[in-house]
């Protein structure tokens, strides 16, 4: 193993800049004679807009500029990346989003007028003395109500609010099963809603230079192509090479910075109107009502178990919110990300999904850690244990009866998806052991003899990543290739400088891929440098998200060295007077088989810009290569987690006593920071299932708009973890490996959910878990003992 | 923010004088409050008067059988004042559980006490403990300071100098946290002295900080955990919201009364 | 338009500042000090942090002419030149970050716990960083980092 290659826990190179306080984040990040814009956003959730009175703020100390949707007619909406076609061929609804809000607003954090002024204070002084005559309409909130609700619907183009109604399985296959079943588990799940709330709030520099008619911007992205792309094809028709995208240290995505927002091709755009440098920065309240949020799904689920225990067909309906816009993914989310991860860990052959999307005067709703995945997780995991307790079967044990088999590899699931590889009873097993699954009796009565209620949940995973064969989400209404691309720079010195698509904002890129760099090549980690996040420097790539980044942007980088490699062997063929086929690459080194002749890399590289000596006829000088690489399959993280928690039944406190996971994720490039990756998530899938939740009043308005209300897990909310993993390598990718960001985040909120269940001996419980919920619970079962 | 003038008089006198120039002006303590307050462009002070520098109002000193809380105090120094601690325990561990460590360096007990939140932790404190509000113009007792849901006795232009704690009440506080805000859900002082019982709960009176009669009358027949089993707290007049309604505050004020009572000393 | 004058990292700087300024503005605007940042506008997420006469304070809930003839410390002036403070070291050793934006605030508030109760428990630990906000790491490797700067078994 190379010193820091493949396999070492290297600490991560990034860190210096970060601890020191002396990263680049957006915000960060000034222009000579910069303004600021500050955008005045509705407050009321569905309204038409009436008079707009300008005048008084223009004349306003320090404006330079006001802009509302009238300015922008020529521009283009926020386009919706995905196109996804319900039952008998119906495409989905696809209203304009536009970038200030043209005519109506339709949700609360609507923006409306743009001020741009010479300091932030100055723009929003001026804010305050515009007047905007809203004409209030009720508000269609519930996403179950409303196709129903009747009155003015969000978007004219769905008078019944629905965005699509998509099905997908075997209807007929489902229905027989359920027919023949010998028993079967019903639940009602709601799926709250989330705010990602990244750390950083969204922000965005916009440049325009006259002399070149170049537009920079700069913004908290991880995928600055893809907002290259959306923004200057869709919104502002700027061709792309006159328009440079710059994703600098991200601080946080957890999906909310995938979309293209209006703020940003706004400062874009508005930068060139004004002719000065335009920087806006989200505050904390904005970002509430702006960025993107995620989950939102209300399910009804049915699973069919035969006399055996044997699982036979799942049936699922599905509204999922939308919201008053498509955010750039949100139509995939529900329906290809969710539907075909149906399956789970377990082999039964048959399901059928019904999702029907809604339109509501909400913030709209998108891709967050996991991204449809948790839900459809949600679904199966929490049926599973109900099936358990209704069976009195031990709900591991049940699992394990169901579950696809190691031999079954690869399996077809019913709902498209081929699974390559797995050992679903190996991380079991190290699950139940690292939790001593098997001691749990005794610390229950030792828990009951204090007064509390201890539980504990199983959660059996799995996801798939590596997002994503491109022939594939074509065919089911991508708008994009999911490739990654990677350009390897050999330096004439020999250190390596790598651009790639791949975007890191918290994940450790600059550390991990270097590993894979060092490894392959031979060389020192510290010779390698990443680079990412610029379009003026890194090659057209797709980013950051679905847990892509190491199996499809680590494979182009693979690809792009296996190109070095090779090019390297007809340099040193040449030097080395022997055929290429001799050749061999180790170590750094090329040598002639069987001879002790060599060349170490660094020489080739020199040579390759020095081609002084050089096979100049058959081989071009220098030493770079680029590689896109076209993931095969997705990949399938999977893996068990067992939580226990033990409940104060007199104020419904219920506290996480131990949680353990047992992840899946193939090979392993960096452990320390898988471990980081896994810690991490489970922490947002505990604060779903137990703390946060952005809950809506019936006027549309968001009651948990801020840290006070929105509970974020704090340190002393959450416990430590034990973390193991176990390894099946992943088949169709040069690496091995799977992809470990979503996971935690996917299987803990089921496990936790279930424990509290078990605990307090019920069914379901609506999440969060908050002490008030889980107080109401155990009342209800003390007052039902009573009688 | 809004724009202002700023002032930071040395003595109280010039505080006064200052604070007396406009309706618009406001005293600053912590800015833990009102600093926020500002920032969301809900309060809109003229001129504010930063009563930091008069030396005056800052420190905590034994006074005979009370303990004397300066009014621009930190929660961190009245958390980590030996004199407190040795005296009041209960309101130095009250202190040192207020909001995080950061709010605790800035925030005072003079702005938390005229700021009267209603999930404020020393409003509890002053209440149960029959504390003294002394202001720069008379010494105003705690049952008639609060008068409601973030409302107090105080006047315009008045100043809160110190507030002081009598000594010689078993006592403790017990906060049951709103896990969003860390401000109390339910928080219950409970003092026992030879006077009697007094029970001061914040976090979910509809009108503020209260004392409730059913267990003050409940722990005056002993003052002990048992006592309190069967206490019932009516649910009329608690507040309502997504952290909890008003039923669930009631059931589970009395539990957290028996961890007050059980910590007492 | 008030001047003020302070110590910033062991630098002595003045500038008019309209009242209105809070001490986070002022610090990354004025200063160019961007390595204290903000998440939040209702005073909760602590990546503000810094510290102010010695104690860790939000710098986006103190007003810079709060600060007047004060010594101020930020996450740039921890420790001198390239080197990395005791716990800033730690934390690159326990993966204590990953997108780093808590980071600065994470590690002052750390710094101050540390001089407060030089050997925390793990409760003690988690207690004491309840007033930082981290979205990244679930707080396990900060908890095991505050142990590791504490010279401390790891418990995490
Ligand atoms: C994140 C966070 C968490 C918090 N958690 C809690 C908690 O758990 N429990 C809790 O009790 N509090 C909590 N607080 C509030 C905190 O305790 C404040 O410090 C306190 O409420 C106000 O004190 P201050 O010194 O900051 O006052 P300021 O904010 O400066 O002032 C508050 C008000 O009092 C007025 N005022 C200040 N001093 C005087 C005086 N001497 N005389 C007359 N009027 C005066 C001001 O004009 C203003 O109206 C929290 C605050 C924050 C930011
Ligand atoms: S920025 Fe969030 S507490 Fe200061
Ligand atoms: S490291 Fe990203 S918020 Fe803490």
């Amino acid at each position: 193993m190379a010193q820091d290659g493949i396999g070492a826990s290297t600490k991560r190179r990034e860190d210096y800049r970060f601890l020191k306080g002396i990263g680049k984040y957006t915000d960060d990040i000034n222009q000579p004679n910069q303004t600021y814009c500050y955008f005045l956003r509705s407050p009321v959730a569905h309204a038409k807009i009436g008079k707009v009175d300008l005048s008084v703020a223009k004349s306003a100390p320090g404006v330079v500029a006001i802009f509302t949707a009238a300015d922008l007619e020529a521009v283009g909406g926020v386009p919706c990346g995905w196109l996804i076609t319900g039952k008998n061929a119906q495409p989905m609804k696809e209203p304009k989003h536009p970038i200030l809000a043209a005519g109506k607003v339709r949700h609360v954090g609507d923006p409306v007028v743009a001020v741009i002024a010479e300091s932030l204070n100055a723009a929003k002084n001026a804010a305050d003395l515009v007047s905007i005559d809203y004409q209030e309409l009720p508000a269609i909130i519930d996403m179950r109500t409303a196709q129903t609700k009747g009155g003015e619907p969000v978007h004219t183009e769905a008078t019944d609010n629905m965005c699509f109604d998509w099905e997908f399985g075997d209807k007929a296959a489902t229905d027989a099963a359920f027919a023949k079943a010998a028993h079967v588990t019903k639940i009602d799940l709601v799926n709250q809603r989330l705010v990602a709330n990244a750390m950083e709030p969204r922000a965005a520099v916009g440049v325009y230079e006259i002399g070149t008619d170049e537009h920079t911007l700069f913004t908290t992205s991880q995928n600055p192509h893809v907002i290259r792309l959306l923004m200057g094809a869709f919104v502002l028709s700027i061709p792309e090479h006159k328009l440079r995208v710059v994703a600098p240290d991200v601080g946080g995505g957890f999906g909310s910075k995938i979309f293209h927002y209006a703020e940003e091709a706004f400062v874009t755009w508005a930068a060139k109107k004004v002719g000065r440098p335009i920087k806006w920065t989200a505050e904390r309240s904005e970002s509430f009502v702006s960025d993107a949020h995620g989950r939102d799904h209300v399910t009804h689920a049915e699973l069919a178990i035969d006399a055996n225990g044997k699982m036979l067909a799942l049936r699922c309906d599905t509204f999922a919110n939308m919201g008053a816009y498509l955010s750039t993914f949100a139509p995939v989310v529900p329906t290809w990300l969710h539907g075909t991860l149906l399956a789970g860990q377990y082999a039964y052959p048959a399901i059928y999904v019904n999702v029907k999307a809604m339109f509501t005067n909400t913030v709209p709703v998108d891709a967050y850690r996991g991204a449809g995945r948790p839900e459809a997780t949600y679904i199966i995991e929490r049926i599973v244990s109900k099936a358990a307790r209704e069976l009195k079967l031990d709900q591991a044990e049940f699992r394990r009866m169901n579950f696809i088999r190691k031999d079954q590899f690869p399996y077809q699931t019913p709902v498209a998806l081929v699974y390559d590889v797995g050992d679903y009873e190996a991380s079991m097993q190290a699950a139940l052991k690292l939790g001593d699954y098997a001691g749990f009796p005794a610390r229950k009565a030792a828990s009951a003899a204090k007064g509390m209620m201890r539980g504990i949940g199983v959660c059996s995973y799995i996801e798939a990543c590596g997002i994503a064969p491109s022939s594939l989400v074509g065919a089911l209404g991508a708008r994009a290739g999911l490739y990654e691309a990677a350009t390897v720079r050999v330096n004439p010195t020999g250190s390596v400088s790598v651009m790639t698509g791949s975007h890191s904002h918290g994940q450790g890129h600059e550390t991990t891929f270097a590993q894979v760099v060092a490894s392959k090549l031979g060389i020192p980690a510290e010779n390698v440098n990443i680079i990412h996040g610029d379009t003026d420097k890194i090659p057209f790539g797709m980013g950051t998200y679905g847990s892509r980044s190491l199996a499809v942007g680590g494979s182009a980088i693979v690809g792009a060295l296996n190109k070095i490699i090779d090019k390297g062997k007809k340099i040193a063929a040449h030097l080395l007077e022997a055929s290429e086929g001799d050749i061999e690459f180790k170590d750094g080194a090329y040598t002639v088989k069987g001879t002790d002749k060599k060349k170490t890399f660094g020489e080739i590289a020199l040579t390759a810009y020095v081609p002084h000596k050089y096979p100049i006829d058959t081989v071009e000088p220098g030493l770079e290569e680029t590689s896109f690489y076209d993931p095969k399959n997705f990949t399938y993280p999977a893996g068990t987690y067992i939580c226990e928690v033990e409940i104060d039944p007199r104020t419904g406190t219920t506290v996480i006593t131990s949680f353990v996971a047992a992840d899946d994720f193939g090979n392993i490039i960096n452990p320390m920071i898988v471990e980081g990756q896994v810690h991490g998530g489970l922490v947002q899938g505990i604060g779903q299932a137990m703390l946060e939740g952005a809950i809506y009043n019936d006027k549309g308005q968001l009651v948990t708009g801020s840290y006070m209300d929105y509970c974020m897990p704090r340190a002393d909310d959450v416990p430590s973890f034990k973390v193991v993993t176990t390894v099946t390598p992943c088949t169709h990718n040069p690496l091995g490996v799977k992809g470990c960001g979503e996971a935690g985040a996917i299987g803990s909120t089921p496990a936790v959910i279930n424990a509290i269940c078990d605990a307090l001996d019920i069914d379901n419980i609506e999440m969060p878990a908050t002490p008030e919920r889980v107080w109401r619970a155990a009342h209800a079962k003390t007052m039902k003992a009573a009688e | 923010m809004y724009a202002f003038d700023y002032v930071r008089p040395a003595s109280l006198a010039d505080a006064v004088k200052a604070l007396g120039a406009s309706e618009e002006n406001r005293p600053l303590a912590g800015g833990q409050t009102l600093i926020p307050t500002m920032k969301q462009r809900l309060a809109m002070p003229a001129t504010l008067i930063d009563l930091a520098g008069i030396a005056e109002l800052k420190g905590v000193r034994r006074d005979g059988n009370a303990i004397v809380i300066g009014a621009m105090t930190t929660h961190a120094d009245v958390a980590g004042n030996a004199d407190v601690k040795a005296a009041i325990p209960a309101l130095a561990a009250l202190a040192g559980g207020i909001g995080d460590p950061h709010v605790r360096n800035s925030g005072t007990i003079g702005g938390s006490v005229a700021n009267n939140d209603p999930a404020a932790d020393y409003p509890a404190a002053v209440l149960a403990l029959n504390a003294t509000i002394i202001t720069t113009t008379r010494e105003i007792p705690a049952d008639s300071y609060f008068t409601g849901m973030f409302k107090t006795a105080l006047q315009p232009g008045e100043l809160i100098k110190a507030i002081r704690f009598p000594i010689g009440a078993k006592a403790a506080y017990s906060k049951f946290e709103q896990r969003a805000s860390r401000y109390a859900l339910v928080g219950v002082f409970v003092a026992h002295t030879g006077a009697g019982v007094r029970v001061a709960v914040t976090g979910s009176g509809a009108g503020g900080v209260f004392r409730s009669a059913p267990l003050e009358a409940a722990l005056a027949k002993g003052f002990s955990v048992d006592a309190l089993k069967g206490a019932v707290v009516p649910s009329t007049g608690l507040l309502s919201d997504i952290h909890g309604s008003a039923e669930y505050r009631a059931s589970v004020i009395p539990v957290i009364a028996e961890r007050a009572v059980a910590a007492a000393r | 338009m008030p001047k003020i004058a302070m110590t910033v990292n062991g630098k002595q700087v003045s500038a008019d500042v309209p009242a209105n300024t809070l001490l986070v503005e002022f610090l990354r605007k004025d200063l160019m000090l961007t390595g204290t940042h903000v998440g939040c506008d209702t005073s909760q997420c602590g990546a503000c942090v810094v510290h102010v006469n010695g104690h860790a304070i939000k710098s986006c809930t103190t007003l810079a002419v709060q600060a007047n003839g004060a010594s101020v410390m930020t996450i740039e002036g921890l420790a001198p030149g390239a080197d990395l403070h005791t716990v800033q070291a730690a934390f690159k050793e326990a993966h204590a970050l990953q997108c780093g934006y808590c980071t600065p605030g994470m590690v002052m508030a750390v710094v101050d716990m540390l001089k407060n109760n030089p050997k925390p428990t793990e409760t003690q630990i988690r207690h004491g960083l309840s007033g930082n906000i981290c979205r990244c790491t679930g707080y396990h490797n900060i908890v095991k980092a505050v142990q590791i700067a504490s010279g401390q078994a790891v418990t995490a």
